[in-house]
């Protein structure tokens, strides 16, 4: 299990990265932190003629609150996410989600960029974007564009990255107070891709939900968001009746076909049950902060 | 030589051999380098059964750093590889090449082998072999009776079919006022050490000696199957055995690549080295457990058992492996376990499948057919509505009924319970648990979480002969040396033949070097399988220190100018009883011993060897309970608690008999609840990385409470020790089966499968129609 | 240890255990295969080369990551520790001692990745739960020892760290 041989380029400047991939397009492959690609090479799954190396641009190693919310470079590290504690009360489901990324020591080389582009429909960095509708920062050569989240994943690993493009930053917008929310895996061991996972956001005003976001993880080939169940519950109070109709519908939403790891049957159970659990949770959260 | 107390049997001293460990410092194969080393790669079949067709390797052997390609064809006289355990002649037509012959039978067989400058070339060479496939029908289904033969000279895939029994099953159905009939399917799973398997071969031609470096577990066996396979004398060749990084019966056994790799170096010359990757590994060495019970068994309406019939499936794989079929005769002779069956047939099917070949894993043929028993045991229970101990206890073999013979055979020999109260490690084990306290207090609530607890008892075949040997030398400065051709597979072989060897010395453990698995350091050794290198191997060394302190203390007494008896052994010094201050160090006593200064009618030298051999095996017994719980919404399955109380007799060092029974425990639970090789239809491995082949991990594992009873020492060699290694996995699978049926209440009666998955739960809590709703 | 057959190794500087090392390494080398390989350090152990085992854990400027899944480029003027650094001559760390104080290995090939995780583990927090103990150490398997008595050993070398 050793990579193949490629040629090996480790710019310093997000210019030069660009410059690389203007030159060698689909040939190349970015590297960031190699915890999904680094097990591919080895496995000679992925082949690249090209490697452009992102661990030396340290211009993309960042993240900071401003006015509109939090924007993270992509070369951020997911531990280092992790071990700031402001973050579990200016972004509460994204701190809850990242100790469920693999182990500590992957978490330490492996980074928000990589996790969002890489586009794994199984990892959580998609659905907390989905989820939170986040927006993605792209630089080419020639200027810089945003794609909101829900436009950003495509088909199976493929996103609306081009290949002279890189992803530069993503950004959350601020959490709102009065919202609650939930981040539920359900998985054989802990550290493993989930067999299926589910976040949840909901903001509820005079008792009433006027937002709701179901973002589902293991749901099918991309990251997806259960856009009809979420309708189901604007304008309504939440009960129980309701959470189990939302729960069933977002169940039928998903995408999936049985692999080795369960039955499409049986992850459409799990979404119903783990759904249901989510909301159920996120609406007690945004009870306790205010929304009720 | 003076260092700390002497410590002897029964001490849990610290492993000699960690240190090393802890440091770094250990010597691993992959750890060995030699000067202008070439290394290996092998490749490996991409289809579960195919004809070759033509293999070309002329672009591949123009590939920078290739140093040459080896297939079947450039193989001079190759011979298929033996089987070590029970050679019947009726299992040759399925034995392997060493590489493919025009037809390939798993996906991993290998096919031709690569050797280059590197490693990282060696792999790239891979895909520029153009190998020709022409596909056949595959089998993955030991049950298939219709399949294509997967061997030329077979007329179809049961490599082997024979019958067990005693009594009269017959007569005893025909008496029975109750059946309980229950099919129990165990799933593929295996040992899977932390460390790959790995071989380093050179030609010494100072030595005029072939070398190979990797092998353990049977080493002196090997030597002899690769002079035979190479057509040498076996004294030119040496095996060396490195630090291992995990055994379970998979690692050591005669491999392919075990032939390849020193055939590679005699013809280059050079040394060469190969290292298995975890992708080949988890396709390449052995696969076990995966068989099929068919069980019905007569009872009286008070839960006497009258009798038990099986036929059972045994997944074999593509070939016959150095195992034979000892996996599946092993689960026919124990399937009794520790219960008293007057009447009992079991018809075994060993049949030929496309898929990875099978062999031995810890307590092989034993996990699986405890588990269906003890299942079967519960179904019968619930049925008649007696408790689960109950029916245990009123079975089990009572100690008076000591020895006992089980009416079966395995390895040529009957089996033949030694000793062992069976029914006190049952109460134990209940006692220890609080079983009776805390069963019923969380069924029947209305939590999503569902409590149950599952009982398995089990017998454990250790100590298997015919012989071990020791050497004890004490050489001019006073060192210790133990040397065995038993096996250090991680188990801690070093520190406990030590300790032996120091209780009956009186000195220091710490003082005493343990060598081990090196053909050259004694003439004949069997290994480390069957949790017998304590019984033999320890008994050998027990015996060798006798005969070694005799000799010392007879020097000394000659020196000291007194009688034997009035001498001791006393931190590491030879003293007077009544005169401490006339004393001799080992040195001193060695120094005496020369050829130089032994007295005339002494002969000369501190260096005995031992021969400890036995015919019959010492069987340990115990009981496990399992504590789990289910969330009936998701399904997750989450032990809780395991309590296993076991007796092995005597333990040479307690804390590492525990070890090695949590170590078992856990890779039972493994087996039991997450560990699976799957197939595809077309025999592809689906489950061939550690992604997908879920190892448990610290937040899979409970906690775990042994209780060790010294009821039953063995009769059998003098330490009174029976094997530990086996006792902790033997129980689990049945234990964990029958929590997760009594958790599930009414529908546990569908629990009749390991793995035991969530997806799994959910079906058999869910009935057809809400699934598809 | 590796030839070079695409021409394009380059000079790499690193830091392993204190001791400064100028190597020509080929890009596709991975660390660990660098480290053992090359340098001839060889405590690091190779599991499964896919990233899961923890076998192949070292630290990285600080932080412990996966060697298997790293190339040997990526280390160009940073600093590794591998297990080697942990003692120094005979006198073991106090996690090191605890483990074989507590029966805490067997084979000893996953031993190094699990030192250094609870190493890492430790400095972050000096007196973790049972639970937070096991969360952190499931990156690291063990096949040997049931991890009874590695989650014994670790909070035996808490108690050691404390009071040092």
């Amino acid at each position: 299990m050793k990579p193949a041989p490629f040629d090996y380029y480790d710019p310093d400047s997000v210019e030069e990265v660009l410059d690389l991939l203007q030159q060698y397009g689909d040939d190349a492959k970015i590297l960031a932190g190699g915890q999904s690609l680094g097990p591919l090479l080895n496995m000679r799954l992925s082949t690249p003629q090209i490697i452009v190396d992102l661990n030396r641009v340290a211009d993309l190693e960042y993240y900071k609150s401003d006015g509109t919310g939090l924007r993270v470079g992509a070369m951020t590290r997911q531990s280092t996410l992790e071990d700031d504690t402001n973050l579990r009360t200016t972004q509460p489901i994204l701190a809850a989600s990242i100790p469920y990324i693999g182990h500590r020591s992957i978490r330490n080389r492996g980074t928000v960029g990589g996790s969002v582009a890489h586009a794994d429909p199984a990892a959580e960095w998609p659905a907390i974007m989905l989820a939170l509708d986040g927006t993605i920062l792209i630089r080419n050569t020639t200027g810089t564009r945003t794609v909101d989240a829900s436009d950003f994943y495509i088909s199976a690993l493929t996103t609306d990255l081009k290949p002279d493009e890189i992803l530069v930053e993503i950004q959350l917008p601020n959490w709102v107070k009065t919202s609650g929310w939930s981040f539920i895996e359900f998985s054989r061991r802990h550290g493993d891709f989930a067999i299926l996972g589910v976040a949840t956001y909901l903001t509820i005003e005079n008792r009433r939900c006027t937002k709701s976001r179901i973002a589902i993880i293991g749901g099918g080939p991309i990251p997806i968001r259960t856009s009809k169940a979420e309708s189901m519950l604007i304008g309504e109070t939440i009960s129980d009746e309701l959470l189990k109709d939302v729960s069933e519908q977002a169940s039928k939403e998903l995408d999936t076909d049985s692999d080795m790891h369960a039955s499409a049957d049986y992850r459409r159970y799990l979404a119903s049950v783990l759904v249901s659990s989510a909301l159920q949770e996120a609406a007690a959260r945004a009870g306790e902060s205010g929304g009720q | 030589m003076k260092t700390e107390h002497s410590k002897g049997i029964g001490e849990s001293i610290k492993r000699l051999e960690d240190k090393r460990f802890l440091q770094g410092q250990g010597h691993y194969i992959d750890d060995l380098q030699l000067p202008d080393m070439l290394h290996a790669a092998v490749l490996r079949s991409p289809y579960a059964h195919a004809t070759i067709t033509n293999i070309d390797v002329n672009f591949a052997l123009e590939q920078p750093g290739v140093v040459t390609i080896l297939t079947f064809a450039d193989l001079h006289s190759v011979k298929p590889i033996p089987i070590r355990l029970n050679p019947y002649g009726s299992l040759e037509p399925f034995l392997q090449y060493p590489l493919a012959n025009n037809r390939v039978r798993y996906v991993g067989d290998p096919v031709a082998l690569i050797i280059a400058h590197s490693r990282y070339q060696a792999e790239d060479v891979l895909e520029n072999i153009v190998v020709q496939y022409d596909p056949l029908p595959v089998n993955i289904d030991a049950e298939d009776k219709v399949s294509c033969p997967l061997h030329h000279d077979a007329k179809d895939n049961v490599a082997s079919n024979f019958v067990q029994q005693k009594g009269d099953v017959v007569a005893a159905f025909r008496k029975a006022e109750h059946i309980t009939k229950l099919r129990f399917t165990s799933g593929r799973h295996s040992g899977v050490p932390l460390e790959t398997r790995g071989l380093i071969a050179n030609y010494d031609a100072t030595q005029e000696k072939l070398k190979v470096w990797g092998p353990t577990k049977v080493t002196h066996f090997n030597r002899g199957v690769l002079a035979h396979m190479l057509d040498m004398e076996e004294h030119t060749i040496g095996m060396i055995e490195p630090d291992v990084g995990g055994g379970f019966g998979v690692r050591g056994e005669f491999y392919p690549e075990d032939y390849l790799i020193p055939y590679a170096a005699l013809m280059l010359k050079r040394p060469v080295k190969w290292i298995e990757d975890r992708l080949e590994n988890l396709m390449a060495c052995n696969h076990s457990r995966e068989q099929i019970y068919e069980m019905e068994m007569a009872l009286k309406k008070d839960g006497t058992i009258l009798g038990i019939k099986v036929l059972l499936s045994n997944d074999q794989g593509g070939y016959i492996r150095t195992h034979g079929i000892i996996v599946p005769e092993l689960s026919a002779a124990i399937f009794p376990g520790p219960y008293h069956i007057p009447n009992y047939r079991c018809e075994v099917r060993s049949v030929l499948t496309n898929k990875t070949p099978a062999g031995t894993y810890r307590a092989p043929g034993r996990y699986e057919c405890n588990t269906s028993r003890e299942r079967l045991l519960d179904l019968a229970a619930s049925e008649l509505m007696i408790d689960p101990v109950k029916i245990r206890s009123m079975n089990l073999i009572q100690p008076e009924d000591m020895p006992y013979e089980v009416g079966t055979e395995s390895l040529g020999e009957d089996i033949v319970y030694d000793s062992g109260d069976y029914p006190f490690a049952l109460q134990e084990v209940v006692r220890l648990s609080k079983y009776e306290e805390n069963r019923h207090i969380n069924h029947n609530n209305l939590s999503n979480k569902k409590v149950g607890y599952g009982i398995a008892c089990f017998v454990e075949k250790t100590g298997l002969g015919p012989f071990e040997g020791a050497r004890i030398e004490i050489d001019q400065t006073g060192a210790i040396t133990v040397s065995t051709g038993a096996a250090n597979v991680g188990q801690g072989l070093e520190t406990t033949l030590a300790q032996i060897a120091s209780s009956v010395l009186t000195v220091s453990p710490d003082s005493i070097q343990v060598l081990h698995g090196d053909t050259d350091l004694i003439p004949y050794g069997v290994g480390s399988f069957a949790s017998r290198a304590t019984v033999m191997a320890g008994s050998a060394v027990y015996y060798a220190a006798q005969k070694i302190r005799k000799k010392l203390l007879k020097i000394a007494a000659h020196t000291l100018n007194c009688q034997v008896e009035q001498l001791i052994i006393s931190d590491g010094d030879i003293c007077v009883t009544d005169h401490q201050d006339k004393r001799l160090t080992l040195a001193q006593v060695a120094q005496q011993s020369s050829p130089r200064n032994c007295p005339p009618d002494i002969e000369p030298g501190l260096d005995f060897t031992h021969y400890f051999r036995c015919n019959q095996m010492t069987f340990a017994h115990g009981a496990t309970i399992v504590k789990v719980e289910i969330d009936i919404t998701t399904c997750a399955i989450v032990p809780k608690h395991v309590w296993i109380v076991y007796d092995i007799g005597k333990a040479i060092n307690p804390q590492m008999v525990k070890g090695q029974i949590e170590g078992g425990a856990v890779q039972g639970l493994g087996g039991a609840l997450l560990e699976e090789f799957k197939y595809d239809p077309s025999g592809q491995l689906t489950s061939g990385s550690f992604v997908d082949y879920l190892l448990p991990t610290a937040t899979e594992t409970p906690f775990l409470e042994s209780k060790r009873l010294d009821r039953s020492p063995s009769t059998l060699n003098p330490i009174q020790v029976k094997g530990a290694g086996e006792c902790g996995i033997a129980g689990m699978g049945g234990a964990l089966a029958n929590a997760v049926a009594d958790a599930l209440g009414d529908s546990g009666s569908n629990v009749n499968v390991l793995p035991i998955t969530p997806e799994k739960v959910w079906q058999w809590l869910t009935p057809m129609q809400d699934k598809t709703n | 240890m590796v030839q070079d057959t695409t021409n394009n190794s380059r000079l790499i500087k690193l830091t392993v255990n204190g001791v400064l090392y100028e190597r020509k390494v080929e890009p596709r080398v991975t660390l660990v295969d660098f480290i053992r390989g090359e340098l001839g350090i060889t405590g690091t152990h190779v599991g499964c080369e896919h990233g899961v085992c923890g076998a192949c854990t070292v630290i990285f400027d600080g932080q412990p990551i996966r060697s298997c899944i790293m190339l040997a480029v990526q280390a160009d003027s940073h600093s590794v520790q591998t297990v080697e650094s942990m003692s120094s001559g005979e006198q073991l760390h106090p996690i090191q001692q605890a483990f074989w104080e507590n029966f805490g290995l067997q084979c000893g090939f996953c031993t190094p990745g699990f030192l250094l995780t609870v190493q890492d583990l430790l400095s972050r927090n000096p007196d973790p739960t049972d639970t937070e103990i096991r969360e952190e150490l499931s990156g690291n398997i063990c096949r040997c020892t049931g991890y009874q008595s590695i989650i014994a050993a670790v909070k035996q070398a808490a108690i050691y760290m404390r009071q040092e």
